[in-house]
């Protein structure tokens, strides 16, 4: 049975939709509300407070530990400087990827690390050697994204540190009233946000002091629904929808290398071994097989499809994660993928997916077909490839211009 | 004189900027010359009042074409729109009703007044569904024109009869009941509760000079039903910064395409040469020229002050005198130290992060008509207020707020003349705050600035003739193939080369960027330009 999260007689109390699901053995929101759109826009033109405590955080101590993490995963963490956070994945042997997550580092033998999936095994597998240790703290150290355009003024009032010059991708410790947080620039929503990392029995006051200022900033908490949608939105590609942990999987057709799930840009591969690196250095060299891509989708195709039968062109409420068979052409005698997550994006005003597709159809703008089904019957609509990151605003990444 | 264009907008209103973006995309050589030093017209976003930013007259979005976004690639350019999850009807007596987008939720509400009204509510959805869809086939074309032999002409006429006809005979009679009767008729056709029926009937007179028991308001009920907020009919939002946001995504897609823009240029007079348009003269005496102009002013403004009497035939100037403008609505916009509460169901929840409306019964909304009718404001008005600050943070200060009230009746026409509004202006404002603070207890000590716009300040700003907001009555005479005028419609004008492309051409009005977009469509497929 799921447990409770240190929010929970807080997200409880305002769950009213009863909304929710199991997220890494934690009862996590959905939506607060029935219906998520309000989350969403909230993300997007306020802030939406999120409960991030199910992630798994370990930390990483020991004069080693710059060597063993560049050892385990895919990038330099040697180069890692002190404050800055990365995010990458790691690989299995064979240079299949076990999981994504993002790498701080606190000092100069201390690290925080953050994944889908448990990994203290699969961490302390790689150990030996290295004078480093590796520390289970996911049940001890709860976690709360704050995503949006009003994130930073939301914080500002209550902590003690400048976060007007706190960089995308830094972390910073903060004393708020009598005990500490520590504060990473990092999100899920593909916007300017922060995620707060706090000692489970100070997690309540901290929620409260939130809500409290986030009143005037039109903050409200905002479930899983509504994340769902941005990270699509960001291209941001997750775990067991978009790609599969290499551990879990029976077969070899659903493992992935980094540069078939658009993570080929974290790797770096000239340096001492790690995990994968030949295989990886292998693929880089013969290419690859898949690729993930965005998909815009025609919306005037699917209208036309609608109106067919009578029909106004329905939208899903939620993003999608089904499996979508992806075609050359609208024959559907040939398919060359599937998309794996989808949405309607209410800021972009377009039917956006991800997809996974063999490489060699990967050129940007060119014109795929996807299955769209109305009416009971299966048909395709013309999909046109881009990047994932299908939202990218400039506030995500800078900071307020000092008068 | 100076360079030429191929096409000179007058008014950089929505549709303004839409003709020209449009124009400016087939690669023709446009300018948009504005009046005022912002752009937008009525869709306009101004900071009235240090940090507050005030969707200044239209106020909220729906009927916006969505292709428009696309082909505009508006949401590139900041076209951003908050959906409103909620209608809210407080009422005298301390009750109140919300209609949520949560449909059981709005199912619940509706059956403290009435359990049948409430299951009975998302049959009339359907119906109406089913009407915005045929609206689609109407707005999205210029209207056809019914007296020509025009092969396309009658494809279009064609169009759109296999289109009623698909609706079957059973909505085929209900849609000759729309455009016909009042929009209280019309909803008695579906429900019994008053509490239900008078916040649904003030859509047909939003804009109009008629009460909810005047005949044809149904069909102004359903032109406010035809909007689409991302594929889902019927939903209402707020753009991001204030409707002004609308424009300038509008403005900044047009200058992508090579438009060029100019605001404090207003325009004396439309140039003309033997019955053509060649130009226009700017009110500082500068004539740019050009190969055609588009007005985005009110049919009565283009005619009667672009283009003047003298260059009109006699019946012309006779049919647009009696054009209906005779607006019938004003504004006050109020920046709030905090978030007003209303006593019926206090607290910032949802139920008010949509819009608002006082229309506690139908005999209310009469009354408010009555007054009108005699050449007065009315004193208890219906209003249509919302709090845009509670879903966009950027609008107002942290813990600020804005309340913007669109407010009828208030006639253009008063009893001492339009020019006399002025004298009125306080009073009116102070009615509506009176009536709002019968809801909201505290509202008078909240107020940190207050502007009041009446019909007459409408037409002074923004040029809006008789501060009709739809330039021109949303009346069945004066529509589709007969708007503006009949045998002038499609975007032409009597005047050669003279175009318009405002709300006074079909569809009509509401931010909808349809004239404009079709305007420039129909100038580019004739090959006018």
């Amino acid at each position: 049975m799921p447990i409770k999260s240190p929010f929970f007689p807080r997200t409880s109390q305002l769950c009213t939709s009863m909304y929710w699901k199991e997220w890494a053995g934690y009862h996590a929101v959905s939506s607060y509300g029935t219906l998520h759109d309000v989350e969403y826009f909230a993300f997007r033109y306020s802030a939406g407070l999120l409960d991030i405590t199910p992630l798994f955080k370990y930390k990483i101590t020991g004069t080693d530990s710059a060597s063993f993490l560049s050892r385990v995963m895919v990038r330099d963490i040697s180069q890692l400087k002190i404050g800055r956070v990365t995010y990458c994945c790691w690989c299995n042997e064979d240079g299949k990827v076990v999981d994504d997550g993002t790498v701080m580092r606190r000092g100069e033998n201390e690290f925080f690390v953050t994944s889908a999936d448990p990994c203290f095994s699969w961490f302390s597998r790689f150990t030996r050697g290295y004078d480093v240790e590796v520390n289970d703290i996911s049940d001890q150290i709860a976690g709360l994204a704050v995503q949006g355009p009003t994130s930073r003024d939301i914080l500002k009032k209550f902590c003690d540190v400048d976060l007007d010059s706190l960089k995308f991708f830094s972390t910073t410790s903060a004393k708020v009233k009598d005990f500490e947080i520590y504060i990473s620039r990092t999100g899920y929503t593909g916007d300017l946000g922060y995620e707060l990392w706090i000692e489970n029995e100070n997690a309540l006051t901290l929620w409260d002091l939130i809500m409290d200022y986030g009143k005037s900033y039109d903050l409200r908490p905002a479930g899983l629904a509504a994340l769902d949608v941005t990270r699509v939105e960001a291209g941001l590609i997750l775990k067991d929808v978009d790609y599969y942990n290499a551990l879990h999987t029976l077969i070899e057709d659903r493992m992935s290398s980094p540069y078939e799930i658009s993570l080929g840009w974290t790797v770096n591969l000239e340096r001492d071994p790690f995990n994968g690196q030949a295989a990886l250095k292998a693929e880089k060299q013969a290419g690859s097989n898949w690729a993930i891509v965005g998909l815009d989708i025609d919306w005037v195709e699917i209208e036309e499809l609608y109106n067919r039968h009578g029909l106004p062109p329905e939208v899903g409420s939620t993003a999608w994660r089904d499996s979508i068979p992806i075609y050359v052409d609208s024959s559907m005698n040939k398919q060359i993928g599937y998309a794996t997550s989808g949405t309607w994006s209410p800021i972009l005003k377009k039917n956006i997916a991800l997809a996974t597709i063999e490489k060699k159809y990967d050129q940007i703008d060119s014109k795929l077909q996807i299955e769209v089904t109305v009416e009971h019957k299966r048909h395709t609509v013309t999909a046109t490839v881009s990047k994932p990151q299908f939202y990218n605003p400039e506030r995500k990444t800078s900071n307020p211009v000092k008068s | 004189m100076s360079k030429r264009y191929d096409s000179i907008i007058i008014g950089g209103g929505h549709n303004g900027l839409i003709c020209a973006a449009y124009l400016a995309k087939a690669g023709r050589k446009v300018l948009v010359l504005e009046k005022r030093h912002v752009l937008g017209g009525a869709a306009v976003s101004e900071e009235l009042y240090p940090g507050f930013t005030f969707s200044v007259a239209s106020y909220v979005v729906s009927l916006f074409r969505p292709h428009i976004i696309r082909e505009l690639n508006l949401a590139k350019h900041g076209y951003e729109i908050i959906p409103m999850d909620c209608s809210f009807l407080p009422l005298p007596n301390g009750d109140s009703l919300a209609r949520w987008a949560d449909p059981q939720r709005s199912r619940r509400e509706i059956a403290r007044f009435s359990q049948k009204d409430a299951e009975t509510y998302p049959e009339f959805s359907r119906v109406m569904t089913h009407m915005g869809k045929l609206a689609k086939a109407v707005i999205d074309h210029p209207a056809p024109d019914i007296t020509s032999m025009n092969p396309r002409e009658l494809a279009n006429i064609f169009r759109l009869g296999r289109t009623f006809k698909g609706l079957g005979p059973e909505l085929l009679h209900l849609n000759t009941k729309l455009v016909t009767m009042s929009a209280l008729d019309f909803l008695d056709l579906w429900f019994e509760s008053d509490v239900l029926k008078a916040p649904m009937a003030v859509s047909g007179i939003i804009g109009t000079f008629q009460g909810v028991r005047s005949p044809g308001t149904a069909y102004v009920l359903l032109h406010h039903y035809m909007g689409q907020l991302d594929g889902s009919f019927r939903s209402w939002g707020f753009s991001k910064g204030g409707t002004g946001g609308v424009s300038l995504a509008c403005a900044s897609s047009a200058r992508s395409y090579g438009a060029e823009i100019r605001t404090e240029a207003a325009v004396q007079q439309v140039l003309i040469k033997n019955g053509e348009a060649r130009g226009v003269v700017l009110e500082n005496g500068d004539e740019i020229l050009a190969n055609s102009i588009v007005s985005n002013l009110d049919p009565n403004r283009t005619y009667l002050k672009m283009v003047g009497e003298s260059e009109l035939d006699d019946e012309v100037v006779k049919e647009i005198k009696r054009y209906k403008l005779r607006g019938s609505s004003g504004k006050v916009n109020l920046a709030l130290d905090r978030v007003p509460e209303f006593s019926c169901r206090p607290g910032d929840g949802d139920h008010i992060r949509g819009d608002v409306a006082i229309a506690p019964s139908i005999d209310y909304l009469e009354k408010a008509f009555d007054q009108a009718k005699y050449g007065e404001f009315s004193t208890r008005p219906y209003i249509n207020a919302v709090i845009p600050s509670l879903t966009d943070p950027s609008v107002a200060p942290p813990g600020k707020h804005i309340l913007s009230c669109f407010v009828q009746y208030a006639p253009y026409h008063i009893k001492e003349g339009a020019e006399n509004w002025p004298k009125y202006r306080e009073a009116f404002g102070d009615a509506v705050v009176d009536t709002m603070a019968e809801y909201i207890p505290g509202l008078k000590d909240m107020i940190l600035y207050r502007q009041v716009l009446t019909p007459w300040d409408i037409e002074q700003t923004m040029g809006l003739t008789e501060g009709n907001i739809f330039q021109g009555e949303l009346s069945l005479e004066q529509l589709l193939f007969q708007r503006p005028l009949a045998g002038y419609a499609k975007y032409k004008t009597s005047i050669n080369k003279l175009w318009m492309c405002g709300s006074g051409t079909h569809p009509g009005g509401g931010i909808m960027g349809a004239g404009g977009e079709l305007c420039a469509k129909t100038m580019l497929n004739a090959r006018a330009i």
